[in-house]
C-alpha cells in the first residue's frame, strides 16, 4: 500500500508542477461557467439567482377567441412575475429581438387558429403545430417554461375540442341529432366552448418564487455542467500519464524495483481519482464562493463528488487500457470530453434531447451528475439522490472490470518492453 | 573466493518468428565488472531486461543471489538496481524528489532514505542541484541521476545499460570513473556497451554478443588470444575519397585475415604489418585513393569482433 501511496504522491506533485494542466483543470472551469452566464444572462436575474420576467414577444395573427385567450393567459396576474410580455403585429420584428437576445422567446399565433381549433378536423389538429414558440437558445430553460405555458394551454384547448367531438358523435349515434343539423349544433357548441374559455383559469402554472428549493439559477446548472467537463478532462490527462510514463521509461523502471503490477495500476489509478476529487471540491466550493451557488445538502455534495469521479475515472483507465500511445490518449480523450459533455446535457438540457440520445448519455458520469446536483441545488435529499449514486456505482464498476481486464491482457502479452 | 552472484543458462527470447536473444549463457563473480559488449541489435538491452524481471523468458532460466528469476522474481528485485538505456526520470520533479520515490520504490523510507539521497548524490556530483528540476539538467547530468537511481538501495547487482549513450566525451569521463569507484566498493556490474575502449577500460570479463548470441566469453586477455598475435591495422581517408571499390582489393592482399569498413576507415586484422603495409599502400594508390593516416594496433576487442564476425563493432 505504501508503493501505491508513494505513486499516487509523486503523480500529485507533477500535476501540481503543470501549470498548463493548472490552468485547464481549474481556471478554464470558472471562466467557461463566467462566459456563458454572462452570454446566457444568468447574472442579470436577481440576487436569489431565481428566473423572473423572462422577456416573451407576442404575435397574434388570430382574430378569434382561442387566440384571445392564450394571449389573456400570457398576459395574466398568475404569470405576472415570471413573464414579461409584449404584444406586437410585427412578427419579422418579433423574431428579430429574439434572435438580438432582447426576448427569449417570441410566442406566434397563426391566423385561424380560432377556427382551426374549434371547427376543423380533431385528426388534423392533432398533426398541425397550432402556435410557435420561436425560441433563444442561449436561454433554453426560459425557453423551455414559455414552451411548457404554450403547450399546457393548447392541449387543453385541444382536449375540450377532442370532447365536443365525442359528444356529437354519441348524438348522431344515438339519432338525436342529425347530418343536416351538425354543423350548426358544432357552431354554437364551439362558441359557447370559446365562451367557456374566457377564464384564463384553465391553466395553472405552479410558479413558486418566494420558496428556495424550487428557485431554478442556471448557474447552479452550469457551473457542475462545466466542473465535470473538465473533470473528464483531467481523468484523461491522468490515462495519459500511465502511457506516458512506458513510453518514458519509468513504467518499465517501476516494475524492475520489488514494485507489483497491479501496485503500480492501483497507484495510477488512486492519482487520478485524488486530481480529480481535489479539483471537483476546489471548482464546488470556489463555484459557491464565486456565484454565489448554493449546491444543497453537503453530505449529498461529497457522495456525489466521489461517485462522478469514480466513474469519471473508470472511464480515464479503460481509455488508457486500449490506447496504444500517450498521443492517441490526448486526442480521443478531447473527443470524449466533448462528446460526454454533450450528451450528458452541459451545454443544453438533456431534457431537450430525443429518447434515444437522452439513454446514450446515462453512459456518461456527465448526464447522472447533472441529474443529481440539478437534484441537489433544487432542495433534493439523501433518498432522492440515490438513483443518481447506484448509476454512477454500477458505471463505476462495469469500467473498471472492463479495464483491468484488457490492461491483465495486455501486460502479460508484453505490452510494456 | 568469491561466488556466482548471476548464472543465466540458455536464456532465449522470441517475438513471434524473430530470435531476438537465442540462448545465452553465462556467469558474473560477486565484485566483479562483467561487460556485454556488441553492436546496436545484437541482444544486450533484451538479455538485460530478462535478468530484471521485465521479460519473461522464451526458454532458458538465470539465478540472481540464488533466486529464480522466473519463481522468485520480487526476491530477485530486491538485489538488483538498474540503470536504464533510456533515462528513466521524471523531468517535473528535482533531483531529490526522484530519488525519494525511486527509494520508496525499493521499500526505503524514513532518516535512512534521506541520508542515503545525500550519500547517492554526493556520489554521482549532484549534491548542489538537489533541489532543482530535472528538466534544467544537461545531458550529463540528467545521465548521472539515471545511475543515481539505480544505487539508491545499494543493490547487490547493478545492471548499467549503455549508460554512456548520446553524452559529451566529459561526461562520459565521469561516469567511466563513477563506475570504477564502484568496484572499489565492492559491487558487482553487469555493463552493456558497443564501445569497445568502455569495455577495455573497466571490464574484469567481457561477453561479445552479436545476432542474440554470446559468440565469446572472457578476460580481455583470454579474447585477445583468439586472434593470435594478429595485429589491427587502421587506415584513415579524407571524407570525400571513395573507399568502396578497396575494400576487396585489400582483402586479396596476402597476410590480410579479415578487413571492413566503417566512418572514412578501413580497418584490417593482420598477421604481420610491416608485411601487409607496403602491399596495401600500393592498392591504395593504383586505386587512385589518398589515405591521409594509418594506425597499427595491438590485438584489442575490436580485433577480436572483426576475427569472430568479419565486421568492424560499429557497423
Amino acid at each position: 500500500m505504501k508503493r501505491v501511496l508513494s505513486i499516487c504522491w509523486k503523480d500529485l506533485i507533477i500535476t501540481l508542477n503543470d501549470r498548463s494542466a493548472l490552468v485547464f483543470m481549474l481556471l478554464a472551469p470558472f471562466l467557461l461557467t463566467l462566459g456563458l452566464g454572462l452570454v446566457t444572462g444568468s447574472f442579470s436575474t436577481s440576487s436569489s439567482g431565481s428566473l423572473e420576467d423572462i422577456p416573451v414577444m407576442v404575435v397574434n395573427h388570430d382574430d378569434g377567441q382561442m387566440g384571445q385567450i392564450l394571449i389573456d393567459v400570457l398576459f395574466s396576474e398568475d404569470l405576472a412575475t415570471l413573464l414579461e410580455p409584449q404584444l406586437t403585429d410585427d412578427e419579422d420584428a418579433a423574431r428579430q429581438a429574439v434572435k438580438s437576445q432582447d426576448a427569449y422567446a417570441a410566442v406566434i399565433i397563426p391566423a385561424g387558429f380560432s377556427e382551426n381549433m374549434l371547427l376543423g378536423d380533431v385528426e388534423s389538429i392533432a398533426l398541425v403545430p397550432l402556435v410557435e414558440v420561436y425560441s433563444n437558445p442561449g436561454a433554453p430553460i426560459s425557453a423551455s417554461i414559455v414552451q411548457s405555458i404554450v403547450s399546457e394551454v393548447v392541449n387543453q384547448m385541444y382536449t375540450r375540442r377532442v370532447s365536443l367531438s365525442v359528444t356529437i358523435g354519441g348524438l348522431m349515434a344515438t339519432g338525436r341529432l342529425d347530418a343536416s343539423q351538425k354543423e350548426a349544433f358544432t357552431t354554437e357548441m364551439a362558441g359557447r366552448l370559446g365562451g367557456q374559455q374566457e377564464s384564463t383559469s384553465l391553466v395553472t402554472v405552479n410558479v413558486n418564487q418566494g420558496e428556495p428549493e424550487e428557485q431554478v439559477n442556471y448557474l447552479a446548472y452550469l457551473a457542475p455542467g462545466m466542473a465535470v467537463l473538465f473533470l473528464m478532462y483531467t481523468v484523461t490527462q491522468g490515462s495519459r500519464s500511465l502511457l506516458m510514463e512506458r513510453s518514458m521509461g519509468t513504467l518499465q523502471r517501476m516494475l524492475t524495483t520489488p514494485t507489483r503490477s497491479v501496485e503500480v495500476l492501483g497507484g495510477k489509478l488512486l492519482s487520478i481519482f485524488v486530481t480529480g476529487l481535489l479539483q471537483m471540491v476546489v471548482l464546488v466550493a470556489g463555484s459557491g464562493l464565486l456565484f454565489g451557488l448554493d449546491w444543497g445538502s453537503p453530505i449529498g455534495v461529497i457522495l456525489l463528488l466521489v461517485a462522478v469521479v469514480a466513474a469519471a475515472t473508470g472511464w480515464g483507465i479503460l481509455l488508457a487500457s486500449v490506447a496504444r500511445s500517450a498521443s492517441q490518449v490526448s486526442s480521443i480523450g478531447t473527443a470524449m470530453m466533448l462528446l460526454f459533455g454533450i450528451l450528458g446535457g452541459t451545454f443544453i438540457p438533456a431534457s431537450m434531447f430525443s429518447e434515444p440520445v437522452r439513454l446514450l448519455g446515462k453512459l456518461t458520469p456527465n448526464a447522472w451528475a447533472m441529474d443529481g446536483f440539478t437534484l441537489l441545488a433544487t432542495g433534493g435529499t439523501l433518498t432522492d439522490l440515490v438513483p443518481s449514486l447506484l448509476a454512477l456505482l454500477g458505471l463505476t464498476v462495469v469500467l473498471f472490470g472492463l479495464a483491468v481486464g484488457l490492461s491483465r491482457k495486455r501486460w502479460a502479452s508484453g505490452f510494456l518492453k | 573466493m568469491a561466488g556466482n552472484i548471476l548464472i543465466a543458462k540458455d536464456l532465449k527470447k522470441s517475438y513471434g518468428d524473430l530470435e531476438a536473444v537465442k540462448g545465452v549463457s553465462f556467469s558474473i563473480l560477486e565484485g566483479e565488472i562483467f561487460s556485454l559488449l556488441g553492436p546496436n541489435g545484437a541482444g544486450k538491452t533484451t538479455t538485460i531486461s530478462m535478468l530484471c524481471c521485465l521479460l519473461e523468458p522464451t526458454a532458458g532460466e538465470a539465478e540472481i543471489g540464488g533466486h529464480s528469476i522466473a519463481k522468485e522474481p520480487m526476491d530477485v528485485k530486491r538485489l538488483i538496481g538498474v540503470v536504464p538505456q533510456d533515462l528513466a526520470l521524471y523531468e517535473a520533479l528535482t533531483a531529490s524528489q526522484n530519488l525519494v520515490f525511486w527509494g520508496q520504490m525499493y521499500g526505503m523510507g524514513g532518516q535512512a532514505l534521506k541520508n542515503r539521497i545525500v550519500e547517492v548524490l554526493e556520489q554521482v556530483g549532484l549534491s548542489d542541484r538537489a533541489n532543482s528540476r530535472v528538466d534544467t539538467f544537461s545531458g550529463g547530468m540528467k545521465r548521472r541521476l539515471n545511475i543515481a537511481v539505480g544505487l539508491m538501495h545499494k543493490p547487490s547487482l547493478l545492471f548499467m545499460d549503455e549508460p554512456t549513450v548520446g553524452i559529451d566525451p566529459q561526461s562520459r569521463r565521469n561516469i567511466l570513473d563513477m563506475v570504477k569507484d564502484l568496484r572499489s566498493q565492492g559491487m558487482t556490474v553487469l555493463y552493456t556497451t558497443h564501445y569497445m575502449e568502455e569495455a577495455e577500460e573497466l571490464a574484469d570479463r567481457v561477453g561479445i554478443i552479436d545476432h542474440g548470441q554470446l559468440i565469446a566469453l572472457g578476460t580481455q586477455k583470454e579474447l585477445t588470444h583468439l586472434v593470435g598475435e594478429m595485429e589491427t591495422l587502421r587506415l584513415h581517408f579524407n571524407e570525400d575519397e571513395s573507399t568502396a571499390d578497396l575494400l576487396s582489393k585489400f582483402e586479396k592482399v596476402p597476410g590480410v585475415k579479415a578487413a571492413s569498413a566503417t566512418d572514412h576507415q578501413i580497418i584490417l586484422t593482420v598477421a604481420d604489418a610491416s608485411d601487409v603495409l607496403p602491399e596495401v599502400m600500393n592498392a591504395s594508390a593504383a586505386a587512385g585513393v589518398r589515405i591521409r593516416s594509418i594506425d597499427i594496433q595491438e590485438p584489442n576487442l575490436e580485433s577480436v569482433f572483426l576475427h569472430l564476425t568479419g565486421r568492424a563493432l560499429r557497423n
